[in-house]
């Protein structure tokens, strides 16, 4: 589904991601760990090109990504996200934030939009906050309004960028659940997160990285029982005390 | 201040008197004396008579280029926001060379200036296109009237485009992303994600900008467009009743100014009640 070649980004002297190559399989779910600063944010923002890669291929869903704006339009649309700091439009409301995009473009009617809208409210389990205004709705409860807006596009894949890490602690499972179904409705997914425990039980392959490059790759069981290298092994003591 | 043993009492009446807005109160009184002269005194009613006639004009003239003003600083502001050099230099050049020149002069050399050389380019093109209509125009088919629009526009245009400019940059940087992640193009991100919030945000100074535009409004007199200045300029000199002429000017632009700046504040409230 995605298709990742010798990935670099640059900021500066500072190379965020070194020759990363990674493949995400149709239905999978690739979790990203690694130390603050590794490079795995801007992995993941490059798939949807918020960051342009300096160098490297990505083929989404047998798309090559050009600096093409129609074509990087055209992509996005299939690739959800959803960001640490939610990123609701404020000046909607929950059913306005979800309805924008696929009316403006996926060009849906007015009907099907709303239709759709109340689906995935519904969905996220706060249909009772459709006219509610971010700033009237708790963190979890805006995360879950972003997941939803994310999936009104039907998109194919799922890009999730710490979703949890600026949630007040009693939030995160209510997110989590949502992550949770999603994962077994079979979304493509692709997650940098600290939640280990959504590592250990949803991912498909945990992916290690540090220093912009990838340390290891494996199995979620054989990642969290015994990590071949000594990096991804000092990160486990850190991460699980 | 306040004593413990008895709090939240209201303050004394010596304080709450020194707080009252006296110039308020003062502004009211000399409206009212205005007032009573316009309706009372027979000259004073053929003064006021004959400036508000003009009023229409300063009205129509400050709303047009106020329009104008707007369409530019819109364009200008999002061109200064560009990652396009090209575009970037091109608005910077146009919002640093209209602002560091005074917006007198400006008017004159838009008046006398660019438009006389664009008649002449327009019959340049006439003679090309073959088109008579074209080549046969002079700077006398645009009007003073349209060239104060032109000019108060392009002045204030540079002013807005900076408000239009601070506005887009206050927008966090996630709500660029999330539109942009869900496949809306940059115009659809600006025209539904980031202008709404932008125009929430600076609402209150391009009111305030508009009151502003309204006062400059008075330097088109130097045009000879008959607005309530050029008309007061020609009334008292021909009558020589200076004092009466120029106050009730006076009068005219502050009522005017004053209602503006009671509802552009109103305006604010109103915003920072409801949500952001």
């Amino acid at each position: 589904m995605i298709i990742i070649r010798n990935l670099v980004k640059t900021f500066g002297a500072v190379r965020a991601v070194d020759d990363v190559s990674l493949d995400v399989p149709k239905g999978s779910v690739t979790v990203i760990l690694g130390p603050s600063g590794s490079g795995k944010s801007t992995v993941l923002r490059c798939i949807n090109h918020l960051e342009e890669p300096t160098n490297g291929e990505i083929i989404v869903d047998g798309l090559r990504m050009t600096k093409d704006s129609k074509s990087i339009n055209a992509i996005r649309a299939e690739v959800g996200m959803v960001f640490q700091q939610f990123n609701l439009f404020p000046h909607m409301t929950a059913l306005q934030n979800i309805m924008l995009a696929q009316r403006v473009v996926r060009k849906r009617s007015q009907a099907e939009v709303r239709d759709i809208a109340l689906q995935q409210l519904a969905r996220v389990g706060i249909p009772e906050k459709a006219d509610s205004f971010p700033n009237q709705l708790s963190g979890g409860q805006q995360q879950r309004v972003a997941i939803a807006r994310a999936l009104a596009m039907h998109p194919k894949i799922m890009l999730f960028d710490e979703p949890t890490s600026a949630l007040d602690p009693e939030m995160i499972k209510e997110v989590l659940d949502v992550m949770l179904e999603l994962v077994a409705s079979g979304m493509t997914m692709v997650c940098v997160t600290h939640e280990m425990g959504f590592a250990r039980n949803a991912a498909s392959d945990i992916v290690f990285m540090d220093h912009g490059k990838i340390i290891e790759r494996s199995a979620p069981a054989e990642f969290f029982a015994s990590p071949r290298e000594e990096r991804s092994r000092a990160f486990l003591r850190q991460i699980l005390h | 201040m306040n004593r413990p043993s008895q709090p939240s009492v209201a303050p004394a009446l010596s304080q709450r008197l020194a707080n009252a807005p006296w110039w308020l109160l003062v502004l009211i009184l000399i409206g009212l004396f205005a007032v009573f002269q316009i309706l009372t005194n027979e000259r004073s009613t053929t003064i006021f008579n004959a400036i508000s006639r003009g009023v229409i004009v300063t009205v129509r003239t400050t709303l047009i280029a106020y329009v104008v003003a707007l369409v530019i600083g819109l364009a200008v502001g999002l061109a200064r926001t560009s990652s396009n050099k090209l575009i970037y230099n091109v608005a910077s050049f146009y919002v640093e060379v209209v602002r560091g020149i005074p917006m007198l002069v400006l008017l004159l050399y838009i008046a006398f200036v660019a438009v006389p050389l664009a008649m002449d380019g327009l019959n340049r093109l006439g003679v090309v296109l073959g088109s008579a209509w074209l080549s046969a125009l002079t700077p006398r088919n645009f009007p003073n009237e349209w060239r104060v629009v032109v000019g108060l526009g392009v002045a204030y245009g540079a002013f807005e485009s900076e408000n239009f400019r601070a506005g887009i940059q206050s927008i966090e940087r996630g709500q660029f992303e999330a539109a942009r992640a869900l496949g809306m193009s940059y115009f659809q991100t600006m025209r539904f994600v980031v202008l709404p919030q932008v125009i929430r945000r600076i609402l209150p100074t391009l009111g305030n900008d508009f009151i502003s535009m309204l006062k400059d409004s008075s330097l088109v007199s130097v045009l000879g467009v008959e607005d309530i200045t050029q008309i007061t300029k020609l009334y008292a000199s021909s009558t020589f009743l200076f004092f009466q002429a120029y106050s009730i000017l006076a009068f005219i632009y502050l009522t005017m100014t004053v209602l503006l700046s009671r509802l552009v504040r109103w305006m604010e409230l109103r915003l920072a009640r409801g949500r952001r």
